[in-house]
């Protein structure tokens, strides 16, 4: 499937093909921290299926968004715990 | 679309086998119809991804029937309360949503169950059903190194849909013992379909080690697992790994239920043999009356779309071949019933609740699972105790109290709208600014 | 006579546990009973904010007494009660309000209570999520947040030390004339004394007590660390002298130290049920929105109910019933009871051994109710 759509994450561009959730995207630019826990642990996806809230990013600067339920759109601005 | 308020006279909650079943039945019978699902896929969790590449027949033909349905679908909308009957409030991308019914039908499917064990909380680490999930939509998994562990038949489904996307599969390890797993097996005889699907992934997986009686006891990694330690309670041997595919069965979906008033039984929903459960006009579907399965899931919701839709004979035509996919749920649930040591393969520090980074230790000194939140925030935090409260119920045997809204973590707006509504229309309801305080001197703290 | 304990109080919520901690540290051979877990009641419903108040003298009294003892207590208590010296922000809307700001301003300043007035431009600085255009503020600065279900934990485990015995999940069906108590199981246990501070349930122990029932609503937020600084509450209730509801909201949030807000508040007499009233909390979400534009946009987690101890006078009964002497009575601290706590156990010490209150404590006595009698 060819690229289609390009989005940034933490700044960066990065192309995924059609029907990429924002979740894969983040693993495509090679970042496996998507959240830091309380004790500043590095967190990523769990669940999968939009439950466990580890997913949780910056999309478009609306915090605490599920990135394991959202689909990748032309243009998005996605931000992970660094 | 930005349109905020919906009637329909049958309302499906989840568009996984039960709720598109359900609702191909009622909108077949004449009734309008919705399915309201958070995500945008249609088939759910099981069957994501059939939507742009179909790959099993099953899926493809239920997703085809709901579109030639005429039922809607409400997508990425996710019902986050139920603030009076008959009436959902949902959230969308777009703002605010009310969604008014007159049946309401259930669907709301199945978690994975996930245990604590050392090293759980790296990155890395999913349940086999999200990261399959994940990967159908574009998480790699080409090349990687995948061990895949915990307990149930999902496991071998993994394992399989992820060696076809290029995974390398180290090894599947299943808890439960062998003798269980083979008796399982045996029952498949009944469901020859099941059986020749087993058949095929069995073999499409010859050469990957299939352990039964095995489990995980600790991850290792630094920014992700590296590595991930099993053991037969014998012996302990570790396995590189790149992700690991950890979960212990499924743990269905009733908090939804619960806000509408739905009575359980032992966990799951109670449901009369038309699928109808204690609340006035709610009927529940699929995963969440009992863990069976897909093939379950499609008879109860085609049941529940028949009773929600008045046709009552085309319901009971289905009984008979409802009561084989229970035997067949019966067995699943004996055979790969939890090993008692799982509930102690965390250690004192190992975290619990992974929103509020609680300890079992912590958690440990506490008499029930109200007392534990209250002092020590486990399970208030964002996934609202979906992940440690299951836990806690299989360590500590702790029961889950009643749900509060929102259902999901909600934005603060998506919790406003009905008010607005009714008195725009002349309803009961007032607005904010006429009536304040009587005085903010009775204050509060 | 022996009796087996020098006192049992019923409730193991911040008030019962205030007593508690006194009444062990006194010296007296103390037994807390409660029918759920510690503060699972009251407690665990409230916000947790210590303030100083001043719609009466005696009301101001006890508030800034207590404010003062959790000072005290501060160096002492552990990081899970997550004392935050934020202090409040009254907020003036407009002209009007902003005279009742130096009102206040020149009430606590008379009464030794750092306060600092806030213009337009002060306000903007100090909480730029504010809506733009408010007149003014004041800032209680020594005001601060609690977590309560762990304040109140600290201060049983402070009665413990002092040899106090808790007990959960057993349930007080009776308080007896001669001191003991009643259980549900119909057996009894001998005391001296005991006490009711089962805040909106005493009514049921106490019988024409004149305690009310006040539902309030509280929603929490998923993590937003800045998003506000200090417990900002709104000072609009001049204009709703006009429109006394029997139902009310008003702007209140308070920030906590894991970057969530709590959001209320309501109010609510006659609503005896704790199910969440969909019409009264999108209000009070409105309210707050008003406040805070941007507020809408962020994430909740939970929403629920709890219910205050409301008395006539809004002063809370601390004190022995007029039952007897042997019944004693430390309930109806409506929405204070987090702040008044620790003055109501030191108040309820002192008057049980006969020491000198530091302020007066007649102002809280059952007394003043004839219902206490009966």
């Amino acid at each position: 499937m060819s690229d289609q759509i390009e989005l940034r994450v933490n700044g960066k561009s990065i192309r995924v093909a059609g029907g990429t959730v924002v979740a894969a995207a983040i693993a495509l630019a090679g970042v496996s921290c998507f959240r830091k826990s309380v004790l500043g642990e590095a967190r990523g996806p769990l669940c999968g299926m939009g439950i466990c809230m580890e997913c949780r990013v910056t999309i478009n600067a609306q915090p605490h968004c599920r990135s394991c339920q959202v689909l990748c759109e032309e243009g998005m601005e996605v931000r992970t715990d660094e | 679309m930005s349109e905020r308020r919906f009637d329909f006279e049958i309302v499906v909650v989840g568009a996984g086998p039960a709720g598109l079943a359900a609702a191909c039945m009622a909108a077949e019978n004449g009734k309008r119809v919705a399915v309201v699902d958070d995500t945008p896929w249609l088939g759910g969790q099981i069957w994501r991804g059939q939507q742009a590449r179909p790959l099993v027949p099953q899926a493809q033909k239920w997703i085809e029937r709901f579109r030639r349905s005429g039922a809607t679908l409400l997508d990425r909308t996710s019902v986050i309360a139920a603030p009076r009957a008959g009436v959902l409030l949902a959230e969308h991308a777009n703002g605010p949503r009310e969604i008014h019914w007159d049946k309401l039908i259930l669907a709301t499917g199945a978690r994975e169950l996930f245990l604590p064990f050392p090293g759980w909380t790296l990155p890395g680490i999913l349940g086999p059903g999200g990261l399959q999930s994940l990967a159908k939509s574009g998480w790699p998994v080409s090349g990687q190194r995948v061990v895949v562990a915990g307990s149930g038949p999902l496991l071998l489904a993994v394992a399989d849909g992820l060696k076809k996307l290029g995974a390398k599969i180290v090894s599947i390890a299943e808890q439960a013992q062998w003798g269980r797993v083979a008796g399982f097996g045996a029952t498949l005889l009944a469901h020859p379909a099941k059986l020749a699907q087993a058949a095929r992934i069995k073999w499409r997986l010859l050469g990957v080690p299939y352990r039964c009686g095995v489990w995980p006891v600790k991850a290792e990694g630094d920014t992700q697992i590296r590595q991930v330690t099993l053991t037969d309670g014998q012996r302990s041997w570790t396995e590189a790994c790149d992700l690991l595919a950890c979960g212990f069965g499924l743990a269905p979906n009733v908090e939804l239920p619960l806000a509408l008033g739905c009575e359980l039984l032992e966990g799951f929903v109670w449901v009369d043999a038309w699928q109808a459960t204690s609340a006035a006009h709610v009927y529940c579907a699929g995963e969440p009356t009992g863990i069976g399965g897909a093939d379950c899931a499609l008879v109860e919701g085609q049941i529940a779309g028949h009773t929600a839709s008045e046709h009552k004979a085309e319901a009971q035509a289905l009984f008979q071949e409802r009561s084989r996919w229970h035997e067949f749920r019966s067995a699943l649930a004996r055979a790969f019933a939890l090993r008692a040591e799982l509930k102690s393969l965390a250690t004192a520090d190992t975290l619990v609740c992974r929103c509020e980074d609680v300890s079992l230790g912590r958690m440990k000194q506490f008499a029930g699972w109200r007392d534990a939140k209250l002092q020590s925030r486990c399970g208030m935090g964002a996934c609202q105790g979906r992940v440690c409260g299951a836990a806690a119920k299989v360590i500590f045997g702790w029961g889950m109290e009643s749900v509060r809204p929102p259902v999901l973590p909600a934005r603060i707006e998506s919790l406003i709208s009905v008010a607005e509504k009714e008195s725009a229309e002349g309803g009961k309801a007032s607005t904010g600014s006429e009536c304040r305080a009587p005085a903010l001197r009775e204050y509060e703290n | 006579m022996s009796q087996t304990y020098d006192i049992i109080i019923v409730g193991a919520g911040i008030v019962g546990a205030a007593c508690a901690a006194e009444c062990a540290r006194a010296g007296l051979k103390t037994l807390v009973l409660d029918r759920g877990p510690v503060s699972g009641g009251t407690t665990a419903a409230g916000m947790g904010h210590i303030v100083v108040m001043d719609d009466s003298e005696a009301q101001f009294a006890l508030t800034n007494y207590s404010r003062r003892l959790w000072m005290e207590l501060r160096p002492e208590l552990p990081a899970e009660v997550e004392y935050d010296s934020c202090g409040t922000l009254w907020v003036a809307a407009d002209g009007e309000e902003l005279a009742e700001v130096r009102r206040k301003q020149a009430f606590y300043t008379e009464r030794g209570v750092r306060v600092e007035v806030l213009d337009a431009e002060d306000i903007r600085s100090a909480e730029p999520n504010l809506r733009p255009g408010l007149a003014g503020g004041l800032r209680v600065v020594e005001d601060a947040v609690v977590y309560p279900p762990c304040a109140a934990r600290f201060l049983l485990d402070q009665s413990k030390r002092h040899g106090a015995e808790l007990r959960t999940s057993v349930t007080v069906h009776e308080l007896l004339g001669d001191g003991g108590v009643r259980l549900a199981d119909g057996s009894r246990i001998s005391a001296g004394r005991c006490v009711s501070a089962t805040g909106p349930w005493s009514p049921a122990l106490t019988p024409g007590l004149p305690v009310r029932k006040r539902k309030g609503h509280l929603v929490i937020t998923d993590r937003h660390p800045g998003f506000v600084r200090h417990q900002i509450v709104e000072l609009g209730y001049l204009k709703s002298a006009h429109s006394m509801g029997k139902d009310s909201v008003a702007f209140n949030i308070q920030p906590r130290q894991t970057g969530q807000m709590l959001i209320g508040s309501s109010r609510q007499f006659d609503a005896e049920d704790t199910a969440v009233d969909q019409p009264i909390l999108e209000r009070m979400l409105k309210r707050a929105i008003e406040y805070l534009p941007s507020l809408g946009r962020l994430s909740s987690i939970r929403v629920w109910t709890g219910h205050r101890a409301a008395t006539p006078d809004k002063l809370p009964i601390i004190g022995p019933s007029v039952v007897g002497d042997r019944v004693w009575l430390a309930t109806g601290h409506e929405g204070l009871g987090i702040t008044t706590s620790l003055g109501t156990g030191r108040l309820l010490a002192d008057l049980l051994l006969g020491r000198r209150t530091e302020i007066p404590a007649s102002p809280y006595s059952p007394a003043r109710f004839e219902g206490a009698k009966a």
